[in-house]
């Protein structure tokens, strides 16, 4: 239920708040997502979708910091 | 797919089983709230991964498995009722209430339709105004926006052939009410990314300061699974009490301050029964008054209430993380997801799905490995 997915917005349409909506790329899937609760996305950024919803602009410098996490506080692990 | 394939990497994952494994000196035991969380455990062997002694209960974040039958009763009978179009998410047909499922309710007639979103509902009451069209808005802090916004849009919009069968439910009451529990044996918590996502994380602080009790904001990938498990067990192992945040490329500490606004407007918070757990105060959202006349408990009128019938079916001990559905003697056999006695075993987020889709034919519990394939739709 709490599944969210991420997806690169392609295209942004209206200026209403409430209806603002965008064509959303998952994969090979295109979808309509109501982009209400992201005012400031811009197209080519990734949000994260439920039931319909963008309710997160994915951070890529936190993406990153996550993956290289372990490396920072163990780096004996890389070798 | 970018953000899904990246924390899937089979490599990263085994290194922090190796880390994990060097900083544990003794016997944790700690909780996912998520049902999505439970899921991806189970799918790729998370907990397989864990040092002996380290033990993953699966909490009541499931929002399938929570909705109490006196909701599903509501449900169908509302459905039944002349003229109605009753819009739900798929997960729900299945579930059964007292007598029934929404699904066999659709067998017998009754216009039931699986949505995506409740946008997908309102936009069928807007072509069909000489219907009315209810929606069953269930789920937690993750999907309460998108049932808001839908009913902030019926407003504005004048869509008065619509309304809400609401039973959407909060998580840190729910904390609250396990932690509080005598028989309580969580140590530490990760909490559900895409709820803080929405809510944030200041609330789960003094949550985890008066139980003293880590609380680690954690997401869905078997990589971020793997960094929670080890933020949590380094506090517990370093004697720390701090909610710390995994899921930073989507959870900021305040949480989505539109969101929530919208969710104020619109709702009210309550006191909720839960499935199997019993009634826990001021964890439910019920529509504010400004918005009351969606109501469809109000619309149709109060539903027949029956009394909780006996069953063998133990999901209240499973929601509560004090028994694996396993441990159930109707596990795999008298339950099964094609014919579920308890609601744990329809949701693919249950406990009970997510063991018998992978764990059903593994006597022993070993060996399931890493499944990195994907699973994910918008």
């Amino acid at each position: 239920m709490c599944l969210a997915v991420p997806g690169q917005v392609l295209s942004i349409e209206g200026e209403d708040a409430l209806t603002r909506q965008g064509r959303v790329k998952f994969g090979g899937i295109v979808k309509q997502v109501n982009l209400a609760y992201v005012p400031e996305v811009a197209v080519g950024d990734y949000v994260l979708v439920h039931a319909g919803f963008a309710i997160t602009i994915i951070d890529e410098p936190e993406a990153l910091k996550t993956l290289a996490y372990l490396a920072e506080v163990e780096p004996e692990e890389l070798s | 797919m970018k953000y899904i394939d990246e924390f899937r990497d089979a490599a990263s994952v085994r290194r922090y089983a190796d880390a994990i494994a060097r900083i544990t000196t003794r016997s944790w035991t700690m909780m996912e709230i998520c049902g999505g969380q439970t899921h991806s455990i189970v799918r790729h062997g998370i907990d397989q991964l864990l040092p002996q002694g380290v033990n993953l209960l699966h909490g009541p974040g499931c929002p399938v498995c929570v909705t109490p039958t006196e909701s599903i009763d509501a449900a169908i009978a509302i459905a039944n009722t002349p003229g109605v179009i009753f819009c739900s998410f798929g997960d729900m047909l299945r579930v059964p209430g007292h007598r029934g499922s929404l699904l066999a309710a659709k067998a017998r007639g009754a216009d039931v339709r699986i949505v995506y979103s409740p946008l997908d509902a309102l936009k069928i009451a807007q072509g069909t105004r000489d219907r009315e069209v209810v929606f069953f808005a269930i789920g937690f802090e993750t999907t309460a926006p998108a049932t808001a916004m839908t009913v902030a849009q019926a407003a504005r919009d004048g869509i008065e052939n619509f309304s809400l069968l609401i039973s959407h439910v909060l998580v840190p009451p729910a904390i609250e009410a396990l932690l509080s529990a005598p028989d309580n044996q969580v140590q530490g918590f990760l909490a559900a990314g895409h709820v803080c996502t929405i809510m944030g994380y200041w609330e789960y602080e003094p949550i985890a300061q008066r139980f003293r009790v880590p609380i680690v904001v954690t997401g869905f990938e078997p990589l971020d699974l793997m960094q929670g498990i080890y933020l949590c067990i380094r506090q517990l192992e370093e004697n720390r009490v701090e909610v710390e945040n995994q899921y930073r490329r989507s959870v900021r500490r305040d949480g989505n301050r539109i969101a929530q606004q919208v969710m104020r407007r619109v709702f009210a918070v309550q006191s909720q029964r839960w499935r199997g757990i019993g009634e826990i105060a001021a964890s439910g959202l019920g529509l504010s008054a400004e918005y009351a006349r969606y109501d469809a408990r109000t619309r149709f009128g109060p539903a027949e209430v029956h009394s909780e019938q006996p069953s063998e079916c133990m999901a209240g001990l499973i929601l509560r993380g004090l028994r694996k559905p396993t441990d159930c003697p109707a596990f795999a056999t008298r339950c099964t997801p094609e014919r579920p006695v308890g609601a744990t075993m329809v949701s693919s987020e249950g406990a009970c799905a997510a063991y018998y889709r992978y764990r059903r034919h593994d006597g022993t519990g070993a060996g399931v490995g890493l499944d990195m394939g994907r699973d994910a739709s918008p």
